[in-house]
C-alpha cells in the first residue's frame, strides 16, 4: 500500500507492505544509511530515529504506524552547514569510537535534551539505553552534561 | 599474527601536477634495523605519504579503522617527523589491490596520482602485502609496528627531501634550513617555501639512506590530544560501513546457518518463501539456506517462512556442561607444590565462551561476473578476506577485488580465517551472477555463528611459608593459553603453568585481548587469594613481589594512589586491584564496587594506570582505556555464551547482555611514561577489569568469585 510520511522535511510516498519496519525503508528504499541495523528487536537502539520529535526504534516501528508522521534521521538532525548541538558535543568530546551505534545514540540524546535541557544522571540512565560495544558511555555522559551547561 | 621482514625500504615517485609520493615497506620490529634503502623502481610500498601542490599531506595507512583511533595516530606519527602542519594532514586507508586488473581502485583513494604511476604503486602494495601474507589490523600492532617503523621513517625521509629541495631553491646548504608547519624555512635570510611548492622538486631528491628521527622531547604533535579525523562523518550519517554500501540493481540476502557447528543442510521446502513478495530465489548451500530478494526485509520474511532441516554433525550431545566436564578431567588433581611445612592454597576458576557482538553485523556484498568477482566488506584483513573469497569461488586471487570500509566494531571478529560471512556472501552472489547481492547477517546469525572467545578453566595451587611468604604457584589450564598470558610478573621462586588438552567442536577465535582475558582473571584472582591467605593487603602483597619489575611496580603504585587505596569505605563496598601485562603494555586497575542487599553488583568507579611506553594521541589513548574497561566489564558481569545440544543457546541482545550507560562506572586513567618500546592499547585494558571487580567483591563481602560471569553469583551475594 502507498504510505506517505515526511522524512527530514520532504514528503515521501512509499509503496510497501504496511508491516515493513521503518528502518528498512529509511535505509534501503530512501538510501539514508546513517540509521543503522543492530539487532532487529528494539534492544540496542542503533536504529533510533525521531518520529514527530520523539525517539523511536525504527527496526520495530511498522510503516503503518508512522503514516503522516514527520521522521527525522541523523542526516536531517542538523541544518545544512550547522550541526545540531548534540552532534557538535559529540565532536567536542570525541565520543564515537567505531561510530556504528552513534547515530542512534545521538538521536536518543536529542530527544532527551529536548525534554530535559540539563538532564540529571538518573534521567540519562533512564532515557539512554542504547548499546555501545566500544564503551563510549563515559563520554556520552560528559557530552550530555556539556550540552546542558551551554544552553 | 603476521611476521615482519627485517629491513625497511623507501621508494619515491613524482605525481603529475607537481606532487610526490613516498613509501616505506618491509617493516621491522627491530629499531636498529630501520636503515632506509633506496629502491628506485622497486616500488614496494605499504606506508605512503603524498604531498600535493595544494599543500596537503596525505598519509595512507595499511590498517582498518574500527574506532581505535589508528588512522589518526599513525598520521600523527608521520606528521610529527615530517614537521607537517597538522591542519593540512589527511589520512586514507590503503586499498587491497592486485597487480593487474584493479589498478583503478587506487584512483578514488589517490585522485592526484596519474594512471601511469598508479599501476606501479598498486603493484608495489600487492607485492609487499603478498610477501607478508596479511594486511591485518589486530594484536594491538598498528602503532607499535607500522607507526614506529613505518610512519616515523617515512615522515623523516620526506622531510629531509623537502628540506633539500628548499635549500636548493634558496641556494643554500640543507643544514641551514629546517622544516616547520609544512614549510621549509631558511632562518638566516627569512625565506620560506611551502611543502606544496617544493613537492615536485623533492621527488627528484635522492632518498636519504638514514633519516634522522626527532628526539621525543621535541614532539609537538605526538603526546598531545588531537581530534580524530574519522569522527566528524560519524556524527552526521556520512560514514560508510560495509552494511551501507549499495550498487544499482543490487539484491539482498538473508541466511539461516546450520545451528550445530559443522552441521549440513539435509532438506528444505523452498516453496513457502518462493511465493512471498519480492523473493527472487532460495539458495541451498551445504551448511545454510539463503533467501535472495529485492529488499532485505523481503529476504528476512522469506527466510522466516522456511523450516530447514540440518544434521548435527554428531555434535548434538555437546554442551557447556560436557565441555567443562572434559576440562575437569583434563586438569586432574591439583598441582603438587611446596614442601614440608608449607601452607597449600588451591582454587579452580572458570570462564565461559563469549561472542564479539560487534554492533555492525557481518555483511558482505559481492558481484560475480564470469571468473571475476568484486567484494565489499568490512574486515580486519582485506587481503586474507580476498583470498577466502577467491577460494570459495574457485577463482584466482588476482581475479577478486576487495574493498574495505570503516568497521562497526572488530574486537577480533573480522580477523584472518574468520571470514565465513565473506565465504557465504560470494557463494550466494555466484548463484545470482552477474547481479550484485548484499548478504546481511541477522543479530541471531552473529550471536550463534561467531568464532567465540574460548571457554577455559584452570586449577591453581600456591604455597605460603609460615610467615606468609609466597614460595610457589603452579597451575594447569584447559581451553587455551600461552607464555605471555600465563606469565606472572611477581618474584616467585617456583612458578609453572601447564597446558592440558581438552578438545571440543565449538569454533573459537581471537576476542579482544585474546588469551589474556581468561588468564588475566585466573592469575590476578589467585594472587589475590594468596594475599588474603597470607594475611596481607592485596596491593602491598603484589608490590612487595615486584622489586625486580620497576615498570609493573610503578603502575601498581600509581593506581593505588589514584584510587586512594586503603581509605575507608561504607559497608558492602570494596576495592579490588589487578595487574596484567599484554601486547607490550602494563595495566593496573582498581575497581570500587558496591554489593546491594539483593546481590546485585554495581561497579562505581574504575582507575587505570597504563605503561605503554609512550602515548601518541593522549585523548584517543584515554578512550581506549575507557573502552577496554567497558568491554571487559560487560563480559565480567554479564557475558556468557551457553552451548546446549551442540548449538548456541543465546540469540540476540535480550539474552546475550551487555552493560548500558546506567551500569557504566566512572573511569579515570593515567599514563606512566617509560623508556620501554611503545606498546599496544586496543586490547591491554580489557584483562585486568574482571579480576579487579572480583577482588573488590571479595573485599566487600568475603565471597570469592571463581567463575564468570559475576551475574551467576547474585544468589550467593544476597544478604538476609
Amino acid at each position: 500500500m502507498a504510505i506517505t510520511l515526511h522524512v527530514n522535511g520532504t514528503a515521501r510516498t512509499i509503496d510497501v507492505e504496511p508491516d515493513t519496519p521503518l528502518l528498512w525503508v529509511i535505509r534501503d528504499t530512501l538510501g539514508l544509511t546513517g540509521t543503522k541495523f543492530g539487532c532487529g528487536i528494539g534492544e540496542c537502539g542503533a536504529c533510533t530515529v525521531l518520529a514527530d520529535g520523539k525517539a523511536v526504534r525504527s527496526c520495530m516501528t511498522p510503516m503503518i504506524a508512522v503514516e503522516g508522521s514527520a521522521v527525522t534521521t541523523i542526516e536531517g538532525l542538523g541544518r545544512p552547514g550547522e550541526l545540531h548541538p548534540v552532534q557538535q558535543a559529540w565532536i567536542d568530546h570525541q565520543v564515537p569510537q567505531c561510530g556504528y551505534c552513534q547515530s542512534g545514540m545521538i538521536m536518543a540524546v536529542a530527544t532527551l535534551v529536548s525534554d530535559h535541557p540539563s538532564p540529571s544522571d538518573d534521567q540519562i540512565d533512564a532515557a539512554i539505553t542504547n548499546i555501545c560495544r566500544c564503551g563510549t558511555f563515559a563520554r556520552v555522559r560528559r557530552a550530555i552534561h556539556a550540552i546542558g551547561r551551554t544552553e | 599474527m603476521r611476521k615482519w621482514t627485517r629491513r625497511a625500504f623507501i621508494g619515491t615517485g613524482s605525481l603529475v601536477g607537481g606532487g610526490f609520493v613516498l613509501g616505506v615497506a618491509g617493516l621491522t620490529f627491530a629499531p636498529s634495523r630501520h636503515s632506509v634503502v633506496s629502491a628506485a623502481g622497486a616500488g614496494q610500498l605499504t606506508t605512503w605519504i603524498t604531498v600535493t601542490p595544494d599543500d596537503v599531506v596525505t598519509v595512507i595507512v595499511p590498517h582498518c579503522e574500527m574506532g581505535q583511533g589508528t588512522h589518526t595516530a599513525l598520521a600523527m606519527m608521520a606528521a610529527e617527523e615530517l614537521e607537517a602542519d597538522w591542519d593540512r594532514v589527511r589520512v586514507k586507508e590503503a586499498p587491497a589491490l592486485d597487480e593487474y586488473a584493479n589498478a583503478y581502485m587506487a584512483r578514488p583513494m589517490m585522485p592526484s596520482i596519474p594512471a601511469s604511476l598508479v599501476r606501479g604503486v598498486d603493484y608495489g602494495t600487492y607485492r609487499v602485502t603478498r610477501l607478508l601474507g596479511f594486511m591485518t589490523t589486530g594484536g594491538s600492532t598498528a602503532v607499535r609496528g607500522t607507526g614506529v617503523y613505518g610512519m616515523r621513517v617515512a615522515g623523516a625521509a620526506a622531510k629531509e627531501m623537502l628540506v633539500a629541495a628548499g635549500a636548493a631553491k634558496f641556494g643554500v646548504a640543507p643544514s641551514e634550513c629546517r622544516a616547520q608547519k609544512s614549510r621549509v624555512v631558511h632562518p638566516a635570510s627569512g625565506r620560506t617555501a611551502t611543502f606544496g611548492e617544493l613537492a615536485a622538486a623533492a621527488a627528484g631528491v635522492p632518498v636519504p639512506s638514514s633519516p634522522a628521527l626527532k628526539a621525543p622531547d621535541t614532539y609537538t604533535i605526538r603526546r598531545t590530544a588531537r581530534q580524530r579525523l574519522d569522527i566528524p562523518p560519524k556524527v552526521d550519517g556520512r560514514a560508510v560501513y560495509g552494511i551501507d554500501f549499495t550498487l544499482p540493481g543490487m539484491l539482498y540476502a538473508a541466511v539461516d546457518i546450520a545451528p550445530v557447528f559443522g552441521g549440513r543442510l539435509r532438506s528444505v521446502d523452498t516453496a513457502p518463501a518462493e511465493s512471498m513478495p519480492g523473493v527472487k530465489r532460495v539458495v541451498r548451500l551445504d551448511e545454510a539456506v539463503a533467501v535472495v530478494a529485492d529488499t532485505y526485509w523481503h529476504a528476512r520474511r522469506g527466510l522466516a517462512a522456511l523450516k530447514p532441516d540440518y544434521d548435527d554433525a554428531s555434535h548434538g550431545d555437546v554442551s557447556t556442561r560436557s565441555i567443562f566436564a572434559a576440562f575437569e578431567t583434563a586438569l586432574g588433581a591439583p598441582p603438587a607444590v611446596g614442601g614440608g611445612g608449607a601452607r597449600l592454597i588451591t582454587a579452580d576458576y572458570r570462564v565461559p565462551f563469549l561472542a564479539h557482538a560487534t554492533m555492525e553485523p557481518m555483511v558482505c556484498t559481492a558481484r560475480v561476473e564470469g571468473d571475476r568477482a568484486d567484494v565489499w566488506a568490512g574486515v580486519q584483513d582485506p587481503l586474507n578476506a580476498r583470498s577466502i573469497a577467491a577460494k570459495a569461488l574457485g577463482f584466482d586471487v588476482e581475479h577478486v577485488h576487495l574493498t574495505n570500509f570503516l568497521l562497526g566494531g572488530g574486537f577480533g571478529r573480522r580477523l584472518p580465517y574468520t571470514f565465513d560471512y565473506v565465504d557465504l556472501g560470494v557463494r550466494i552472489a555466484k548463484t545470482m551472477s552477474p547481479t550484485p547481492v548484499k548478504l546481511v547477517w541477522s543479530r541471531e546469525n552473529d550471536i550463534q555463528h561467531d568464532y567465540y572467545r574460548p571457554a577455559a578453566m584452570t586449577r591453581c595451587a600456591g604455597a605460603l611459608d609460615a610467615n606468609g611468604a609466597l614460595l610457589a604457584v603452579h597451575s594447569t589450564y584447559a581451553g587455551g593459553g600461552d607464555g605471555e598470558s600465563t606469565n606472572l610478573p611477581y618474584a616467585i621462586a617456583d612458578k609453572k603453568a601447564t597446558a592440558r588438552d581438552a578438545k571440543h567442536p565449538i569454533r573459537t577465535g581471537a576476542w579482544r585481548s585474546v588469551l589474556n582475558s581468561q588468564h588475566g582473571f585466573f592469575k590476578e584472582s589467585f594472587v589475590d587469594e594468596l594475599a588474603h591467605a597470607a594475611g596481607k593487603d592485596p596491593y602491598r602483597f603484589r608490590a612487595d613481589l615486584l622489586g625486580a619489575q620497576p615498570r609493573h611496580r610503578a603502575v601498581l603504585e600509581r593506581v593505588a594512589s589514584m584510587a586512594a587505596w586503603g581509605s575507608p569505605l561504607p559497608a558492602n563496598e570494596g576495592r579490588g586491584i589487578a595487574l596484567v601485562e599484554s601486547f607490550g603494555t602494563i595495566v593496573a586497575q582498581v575497581a570500587h564496587v558496591a554489593v546491594a542487599a539483593d546481590g546485585q553488583v554495581r561497579v562505581k568507579h574504575v582507575w587505570a594506570a597504563v605503561d605503554c611506553g609512550d602515548v601518541v594521541n593522549t585523548d584517543s589513548a584515554a578512550a581506549q582505556v575507557e573502552g577496554g574497561v567497558i568491554f571487559g566489564l560487560s563480559a565480567a558481569l554479564l557475558g556468557e555464551i551457553t552451548i546446549e545440544g551442540g548449538r548456541v543457546v543465546e540469540r540476540n541482545f535480550k539474552d546475550y547482555q551487555m552493560i548500558r550507560i546506567a551500569d557504566a562506572p566512572r573511569i579515570e586513567s593515567a599514563f606512566v611514561r617509560s623508556d620501554a618500546p611503545i606498546g599496544g592499547l586496543g586490547e591491554p585494558c580489557v584483562p585486568p577489569i574482571a579480576p579487579a571487580v572480583a577482588n573488590a567483591i571479595f573485599a566487600a563481602t568475603g565471597t570469592r568469585i571463581r567463575e564468570l560471569p559475576i551475574s551467576k553469583a547474585t544468589a550467593s551475594l544476597r544478604r538476609g
